[in-house]
This record gives C-alpha cells, sequence and structure tokens, in this order.
C-alpha cells in the first residue's frame, strides 16, 4: 500500500479513536481534535525526528508540546498509534485513576508527554524554552507546538512571539490551528483578531500558510517546507486551515462540537462515515 | 543564652547573587533568567561570567516562567529573577500548570519579599506569597534570614530535583549566621536554648527574634529561638519537640497572618500538640511607602511586637 495511502487510513482510525473516547465519557473536546488529525499524523509520522522510547530531556530528537491541551483525544490517540502506549490504554481516557486525563499532564508519567497543558496560552513560551536548551546543548533538532487560533487572545502568546523574534529562536515551528471557532462563537464574533499572518509576521517571524489543513498530503508538504524555513534567524509560524470537526458532517464548520461528545445515535452516524481501517481499540 | 553576632549588614538578594555567581562557576546546568531587574537582583556576576547561560526576558514574567519550565527538558536548572509580587501572583497559573503540576525543576527567586522594600509601597510588597506558593503541592518554600544563609540556600537548592520558591529581601540586614553554613532544606536551626517559651521565626524576623529573645533573657524569660527557613517541607519535629519543653510558641514571619507560617505551625501543633500559640506577621492588610523600619514597627513587625506576643503568650499556659 502506498504510503500516504497508509497515512490516510492511519488519519481516518484517528478520527474514530476520538469519537469513541469522547462519547464513552460523554466528555471532552471533539471539534478540535477531529481539525487538527491530519497535523499530528503528518507530524508524528511524517516530520518528527524521534528516538526509540522516551525520556523526559528528549535529547537528539525533535519535540512537540500541546499548548491547548483540551485537544488532548488527538494526541493520546496519535501518541498511543505511534507506540508510546498500548492502544487499549485509550479507553481509560478521563476515567478515575487513568495516564489519560481530560488535559494532558506529566503527572502521572505517560510517555510522549512533557508539560502539562489546559490553561491556553503557555505552550509556546515553553517551547521556546525546550528550543533554548537544545540550542545550548548543541542539539540540531527542532520544537513543534500546536495553538488554537481562539488560544492567541491570551496575552502570554504575544510575549512569547516578541521573546522568540528578538532572540533568534530559529530552531521553533509553531503551528496555528485556524480553524475560526472557539467556545462561545466564531473567533470573529467573539474577539475579533484581524490578519493573524499580519501580527506574526508584524513580530518577526517567518510564516507559510497551509490552506487545505484537512488535506493530508498539503500538511505533508506544507510542513516539510517549514522545515526548510528554519536556522535562517528567526522562528517559523505555521497558518493551518482547518475545519472544525472534519471528517464528520454535522459536526463541521460550527463551535457546536468544540466541547460536546456525540450520543449513541450521532456516533453511529459519524462512525459510518469513517469506517474502521486499522482496527479499533 | 548563645549570643549572635552581626558581621555587617548586607542584604539577602546580594547573598543570592553570590550563590549564583557560585553556581555558575559550578554547575554547567544552571542557566538564570531575569525579567528587566538584574541589578535589583544582583545577577550581574552571573551574567557578566556565563552570558550563553543568562536570558533577559523583558518585562514579561507569564513568559519566563514558562520558558523556565521549558528550559528543564533539556536538563537546564532554570533560576528564575524577579521581585516576590511579579514571582508569584502575577505568574500564579503558569507556575501552577507549567512548573508545579509539571513538575519542573525550575528555581523560582524572587526578592523585594514584603513590606521592607519600602517606599515602593503596597503594589510590590507582596505579603501573600508564601501563602500561594506554600498551597502548591510539590513545591518548597524557603525563606532565608540572612546574606549568608541566602548564600548556602541558592547554592542548596541547584542540587534538589523539584520546583523551589527561594524567597528574599531588598534592605540590608544583620548578617549572623555562619558564612560556611550547610543548608538542609527543611531542617530547622535551633538558634538559642530556652524553656519558657518558643520563638519560631523565618526571614528578616529571625534577627527580630533573637534581639527579643535578648531582652527577654534580661527580664528573666528564657526563649528557645528556631529559624525556620524551610517553610515547606516545615520541620514538624523540631517544633513539636520544643513546645513540649516550653510549652508555648510565637511564630514570626513578615508576611500575612493567613496563609504564612503561623498557620502552617498551628496545623503541626493542633493535630499533634496542641499549644497556646501568638502570631507576629502582618493582620490581613496591605503595607504603605515608608522606611523598612518604619514599616516592621507600625505593621507589628520587630522585636518589640515579638516580645509582647511572648509575653501574652506566656500568661496563656
Amino acid at each position: 500500500m502506498p504510503r500516504l495511502e497508509e497515512l490516510q487510513d492511519l488519519t481516518t482510525q484517528v478520527r474514530r479513536d476520538i469519537l469513541r473516547m469522547v462519547h464513552k465519557v460523554n466528555s471532552g473536546h471533539p471539534g478540535g481534535s477531529l481539525g487538527c488529525a491530519e497535523f499530528f499524523v503528518a507530524l508524528y509520522n511524517e516530520l518528527m525526528e524521534l528516538n526509540e522510547g522516551f525520556d523526559m530531556d528528549g535529547k537528539g530528537e525533535d519535540l512537540f508540546f500541546l499548548s491547548n491541551g483540551h485537544i488532548s483525544p488527538v494526541y493520546y490517540s496519535v501518541l498511543a498509534r505511534s507506540g508510546y502506549f498500548p492502544v487499549d490504554e485509550l479507553n481509560t481516557f478521563r476515567l478515575i485513576n487513568s495516564r489519560l486525563q481530560g488535559h494532558p499532564t506529566t503527572h502521572e508519567g505517560l510517555p510522549g508527554i512533557r508539560i502539562a497543558s489546559g490553561s491556553l496560552g503557555q505552550g509556546m513560551s515553553v517551547a521556546i524554552g525546550a528550543a533554548l536548551a537544545k540550542k545550548l546543548n548543541k542539539d540540531s533538532n527542532l520544537v513543534y507546538s500546536l495553538h488554537g487560533d481562539g488560544e492567541l487572545q491570551e496575552g502570554q502568546n504575544w510575549e512569547a512571539m516578541m521573546y522568540a523574534s528578538a532572540n533568534k529562536v530559529d530552531n521553533l515551528i509553531s503551528t496555528i490551528d485556524l480553524n475560526g471557532q472557539q467556545i462561545d462563537g466564531s473567533t470573529d464574533t467573539v474577539l475579533a483578531m484581524g490578519s493573524i499572518k499580519g501580527k506574526f509576521e508584524a513580530f518577526g517571524w517567518d510564516v507559510l500558510d497551509i490552506k487545505e489543513g484537512n488535506n493530508l498530503e498539503a500538511v505533508i508538504a506544507g510542513l516539510k517546507k517549514a522545515k526548510t524555513m528554519t536556522g535562517k534567524g528567526k522562528p517559523v509560524c505555521v497558518l493551518l486551515h482547518t475545519v472544525m470537526g472534519n471528517g464528520v458532517d454535522f459536526m463541521m464548520h460550527t463551535h457546536a462540537w468544540h466541547g460536546k461528545a456525540p450520543n449513541d445515535e450521532q456516533l453511529e452516524i459519524a462512525l459510518a462515515q469513517n469506517p474502521e481501517t486499522l482496527g479499533d481499540y | 543564652m548563645k549570643k549572635y553576632i552581626d558581621q555587617g549588614k548586607n542584604d539577602t538578594r546580594s547573598g543570592f547573587g553570590a550563590g549564583l555567581t557560585e553556581l555558575g562557576r559550578t554547575n554547567p546546568n544552571v542557566v538564570a533568567l531575569c525579567a528587566d531587574l538584574i541589578g535589583s537582583l544582583k545577577m550581574d556576576q552571573f551574567i557578566e561570567e556565563n552570558p550563553e547561560r543568562f536570558f533577559q526576558i523583558g518585562i514579561a514574567e507569564a513568559n519566563m516562567m514558562c520558558i523556565a519550565a521549558g528550559l528543564t527538558i533539556g536538563g537546564k536548572i532554570p533560576f528564575t529573577g524577579t521581585f516576590a509580587n511579579f514571582s508569584t501572583g502575577r505568574v500564579y497559573d503558569q507556575i501552577r500548570q507549567s512548573i508545579a503540576y509539571s513538575g519542573k525543576n525550575v528555581k523560582i527567586c524572587a526578592s523585594h519579599a514584603g513590606v521592607t522594600l519600602g517606599e515602593d509601597g503596597a503594589t510590590h510588597q507582596i505579603l501573600e506569597d508564601i501563602g500561594l506558593m506554600k498551597m502548591l503541592p510539590g513545591m518548597v518554600v524557603i525563606n532565608p534570614c540572612d546574606y549568608n544563609q541566602t548564600k548556602a540556600a541558592t547554592i542548596a537548592i541547584a542540587d534538589y530535583d523539584g520546583p523551589v520558591y527561594l524567597r528574599f529581601g531588598r534592605p540590608k540586614v544583620a548578617n549572623f549566621t555562619p558564612a560556611d553554613q550547610k543548608f538542609e532544606i527543611g531542617k530547622a536551626v535551633h538558634l538559642t536554648e530556652g524553656t519558657d517559651v518558643t520563638i519560631v521565626a523565618t526571614g528578616h524576623l529571625v534577627w527580630e527574634a533573637l534581639i527579643a529573645a535578648e531582652n527577654l533573657e534580661s527580664q528573666g524569660i528564657s526563649a528557645e529561638v528556631i529559624n525556620i527557613h524551610t517553610i515547606k517541607p516545615l520541620d514538624a519535629n523540631a517544633i513539636i519537640n520544643s513546645v513540649k519543653k516550653t510549652g508555648c510558641i510565637v511564630t514570626a514571619e513578615e508576611h500575612n497572618v493567613l496563609g504564612g507560617l503561623g498557620e502552617s505551625v498551628a496545623r503541626v501543633l493542633a493535630t499533634s500538640q496542641p499549644t497556646p500559640q501568638e502570631f507576629i506577621g502582618t493582620n490581613d492588610t496591605f503595607g504603605e511607602s515608608g522606611t523598612p523600619a518604619q514599616l516592621m514597627e507600625k505593621y507589628g513587625l520587630d522585636n518589640k511586637a515579638i516580645e509582647k506576643a511572648v509575653i501574652k503568650v506566656i500568661e496563656r499556659k
């Protein structure tokens, strides 16, 4: 089977994992998770240089930080299916005594996670710190991070953006999930941010658009392009244009499924649109 | 009673600066961050000797705390430096999620704590920071008493793997502990032996407690003074064993009585050894502008206030 087709199958399976995880506990955030399935699959399978196993320091490998921690379902699914922990453990999402907390954490020792996130706006600073440590360690690997677009309303991001360009943190690729939705509505109605691209550029970042953020081929190509932009004295921003709820027709193009789980009937319809590929957990 | 001699007044923040300089020479993993207060935190020498290991963050404390958390990933030991107010209240959520909950090896070094920063007034005089920090699971809270002890504490916390809040201050105060002391996190230091009352003090108030003990001795009252430089984890045994002998206790801190050392001591005693206790601290109030000495007197934080509290608590036995 061609590589792209394999990864398409993986993406579909990840979407099934997301839907089944949030349905089981009747909570969690399917919308943003579904919209970022292609990004996570591309990142962990085609972009990141990763060591065998997991250790916190991550020397000699690429690192990833999820700032918008509420899309933990997609993160957990891709980590499990990349071998960081047993796929069966996805069954424990949000249950008591689980390593798969509602929002990602290092506290329970889940392999693959290097910082807690959930309270928004902190991940870019963390990623900068890790990127600075890599430079001190003369480690040429990269640091990736992902942020929601609504999350940019948190002021700390702008402190981080200012710092990263002023200090030439050019081993960092921060991706913004540009789905235009947040809990209370569209980002334009909640707090219009104008041109996010213009703002990043004004803050001294190199910016790359991935217009088709739910086209796996386009995401892989875009991220590979972003990788070539590192090491040139500027931090790199990827604007990933996605559709919240992608892959499930009734969840798409609305903020309604940001933090709401499907009921039994809705799950059945959603899964029918994403037939099993690699096997359910 | 054992006497202590002031070896020459100095500020605890300079003790921090000296400790950091020594760490720069001895521990290659130590890095430092500052939010536009290099001079106030006495970080100049470290920066001069290790420019590549210093990060000037600018006036952006939230960013600083999370960059510090990120630097630990890769084995660095970050020391952040800014005023206590901006090290805690301003960035509580960043510390809570990215440092404490994430279990990161960040040393939060906080100067200008309490009213003794003086003339800048209440906006800068945090009196709630010990409470904020001790409530965070896993956070170690240290408030050394003088220059020598602050230097020793700064060096010691680099060897401890986990988040630490190190609190110190602006004014020049008596420097009376040994220059060659070994600083043990969580281990109380007995300064004087006594039989009538236990005085447990932290930070700048340890010296005030010693003066009070000397004055009390001339009135025939024997005070046991204990320096609690580590508020969390608290040396409960040292406190319990002392009050078993003295039967009463005064706690003294440059901090709100709500949430400070006194309450931690009260919890230990209530559950193990119920004992009459008086609290020296600010009484649910903000500070104001003034000289450190004026403020210590006005807010009941000096040796005279401790003396009065001792007499009161002995009557309650």
